[in-house]
């Protein structure tokens, strides 16, 4: 076997744009649950955003609009699944799991007339100047905009919980929903926002599946993706950094496991198949094991439904 | 009494076009959506015309995404419960469930796809998809330029294993210095997963991609590589309308028809293994590509043919298995029973098979 024939700024490069729908649903889901709401639904809000791009992509042949689309698509699912837990204060387990199964039957339903078309590309962005710079120019510099818009929203979320006021109120909402009631913060409404926000975090991200990186609309596209991005969150305990490693480590793993298996590498095939899970999870945890535990833990309100009106 | 007579007449006219109107309800189970424009896609065209043959007479019923786990074995109770006659389950991991549920249903027809198990109420079906296989292998050696074939698998299955056999022969027959990449990805369905192995392949020099799994992300990611690929199942060209150089198309349809014929007749039988190609039409060669050579695509039909006829068999010595040791001397065929169980690949692959 021949290692030359893997590029590795070509597998970096890859590994961004495959780890990036990832990101984005998981990301959102962080902000929900980071304000105590736990939607099992980023699945279904994924392939709806999925769905929701692709139709508005090939209408109007405008990939911008599809993508702000997949927001709105993520969005109005989101919003059924908050009316069902914030107002009629349903049980949030069962309406995540009832919004996946919806998602992927309405985006089943809506698509049915759009397979077999490929949408508008989307333009890569190359950064002047920077994307000459060899190895890190092709790695960092030539990628889409949506891309970028995933790490500055990494950052951005960071400073919201770590600097901002309002990044307090949701954490304190997340943390103990009675107390903030009482000092005056209208939890309801702003959980109503969070949860608007990871649906459109995880409508981009499925939006980001169908419209750059498969890039067509098939049924069932999004294929677990989102249960994936509902356990990184876990596993990154929270923070959006660590958040962002695990997603590029599980993109990683998987673009390398391919990429050993195509040099035709005497590995078990298996366990390199099972490795992007086991490496990540074990990342994740060791780098836990070397904080404070009060760092780690789930928001204390987390999937409590909120009854002090 | 002449009452009684008309009467004893229009209840037997009842009931016999009573038994007329829901004379069979036949369940069909699938792995993905009908709508992947694969595997699943044909087997429901092939659902299809067993409603158009038989009109109202067989009622079909379907239950795609099934998971090939309990669930498959909850899936085909309920339709027995429900009223089943027959059942197709069109996925090889149904095969155990398809046993266990063929034992408490005994007089419910199960017909399992690509499976080996068989049962007094249980038969198989499968396609020689590896003749198909060969043919597109022929095609993809002539078209190489990077002489690198990339190959995406989905699981270390006999039948799977098969088909990258059978194209490899075929490949390296035609253009000796042809290389295969294998990735295995463990799904028959992820579009992104597709997509990735695809890109992958590309990145590392592979020209022209083959395929074992169902979805056509594939085919997308050649088209836009600029890159050579070929249907599966179902004709893909729409995917690709520069990639796609032809397809192995699953022709389910006539076999479909022909066993429910057989069961409303009463002459279905339990315990059957039928194994059909191109000859019988279970497989079928798609459309050629312009991009193909003329002389390759006759060259591609003659071997197509041959194979339907008889006259050639894919897997013919001679033949060494991957660690050299002999498999078929020169002039032999391979036997069923080996094809079948197949666990080996042929000499020239690099790689491991995954346990």
């Amino acid at each position: 076997m021949d290692f030359s024939d893997i590029n590795f700024s070509l597998l970096i490069a890859s590994l961004i744009v495959a780890a990036t729908p990832i990101l984005l649903a998981a990301l959102g889901e962080l902000i929900t649950e980071k304000s105590g709401v736990l939607n099992l639904g980023v699945e279904g809000m994924m392939i709806f955003g999925a769905i929701s791009g692709f139709i508005v992509t090939i209408e109007t042949k405008n990939p911008w609009l599809g993508f702000l689309c997949s927001c709105v698509g993520g969005m109005l699912l989101a919003s059924i699944f908050a009316v069902v837990t914030q107002i009629f204060r349903a049980n949030q387990v069962a309406s995540g799991l009832a919004l996946t199964l919806f998602g992927l039957g309405l985006s089943a339903l809506l698509g049915q007339s759009y397979t077999g078309i490929k949408p508008v590309a989307f333009p890569d962005m190359h950064i002047p100047i920077l994307a000459d710079i060899p190895i890190i120019g092709i790695i960092l510099f030539q990628h889409d905009f949506i891309v970028y818009f995933s790490i500055f929203a990494v950052i951005f979320v960071y400073f919201l919980f770590r600097n901002s006021h309002f990044g307090l109120i949701i954490k304190a909402i997340g943390e103990n929903h009675d107390s903030a009631h009482a000092l005056g913060y209208k939890v309801i409404l702003i959980r109503f926002f969070t949860i608007l926000i990871g649906g459109a975090f995880a409508g981009l991200g499925g939006g980001y599946l169908s419209l750059v990186r498969v890039p067509q609309w098939t049924e069932g596209m999004t294929a677990g993706a989102g249960w994936i991005a509902l356990a990184l969150v876990v596993f990154a305990s929270w923070q959006p950094f660590r958040l962002l490693i695990g997603a590029y480590i599980f993109g990683g793993i998987t673009l390398l496991q391919l990429n050993l298996q195509a040099l035709g590498l005497e590995i078990n095939v298996a366990l390199l198949s099972m490795s992007p899970y086991l490496v990540t999870i074990g990342v994740l945890v060791f780098m836990s094991a070397r904080r404070n535990k009060n760092s780690l833990e789930a928001p204390r309100s987390l999937g409590k439904t909120f009854f002090g009106l | 009494m002449k009452i009684l007579k008309i009467f004893s007449l229009v209840l037997s006219t009842f009931m016999v076009s009573g038994v007329f109107a829901s004379d069979m309800k036949v369940g069909f189970i699938y792995i993905g959506p009908p709508g992947d424009h694969g595997w699943n896609y044909q087997h429901d065209v092939g659902r299809q015309a067993v409603d158009e043959a038989f009109g109202g007479k067989v009622e079909t019923v379907f239950q795609e995404n099934v998971p090939e786990s309990a669930d498959a074995e909850r899936v085909m109770t309920q339709m027995a419960l429900s009223g089943a006659d027959m059942i197709f389950a069109t996925s090889f991991g149904y095969m155990d469930p398809v046993i266990n549920v063929a034992k408490k249903f005994p007089n419910v027809k199960f017909e399992h796809a690509t499976g080996y198990k068989t049962a007094d109420n249980v038969s198989t079906y499968s396609a020689r998809f590896y003749e198909g296989r060969t043919v597109i292998g022929h095609v993809a050696g002539k078209m190489t330029k990077s002489n690198k074939i990339g190959y995406v698998a989905s699981y270390p299955i006999p039948e799977v294993v098969r088909g990258i056999n059978s194209a490899y022969l075929a490949a390296k027959a035609a253009n000796p210095n042809v290389e295969f990449k294998v990735i295995w990805i463990f799904t028959w369905y992820d579009p992104a997963k597709e997509a990735d192995a695809a890109k992958t392949l590309i990145q590392q020099g592979a020209d022209v991609i083959m395929q074992h799994v169902d979805s056509s992300a594939i085919m997308t990611v050649a088209e836009e590589a600029g890159v050579y690929a070929f249907g599966q199942a179902s004709d893909m060209s729409e995917f690709g309308p520069n990639a796609h150089l032809t397809a192995i198309i699953n022709g389910w349809a006539p076999y479909y028809v022909k066993r429910v014929q057989q069961a409303m007749d009463g002459t279905w039988k339990g315990g059957e293994q039928t194994f059909d190609g191109i000859g019988a039409g279970m497989v079928i060669i798609g459309n050629m590509s312009d991009k193909i050579p003329a002389n390759v695509r006759k060259e591609a039909q003659d071997l197509a043919d041959g194979i339907a006829s008889g006259d050639i068999h894919p897997f013919t010595g001679p033949v060494n298995k991957q660690d050299g040791s002999p498999w078929l001397a020169s002039g032999e065929t391979a036997d069923i029973g080996t094809l079948l169980g197949m666990n080996f690949y042929v000499e020239g692959i690099e790689g491991d098979i995954p346990q």
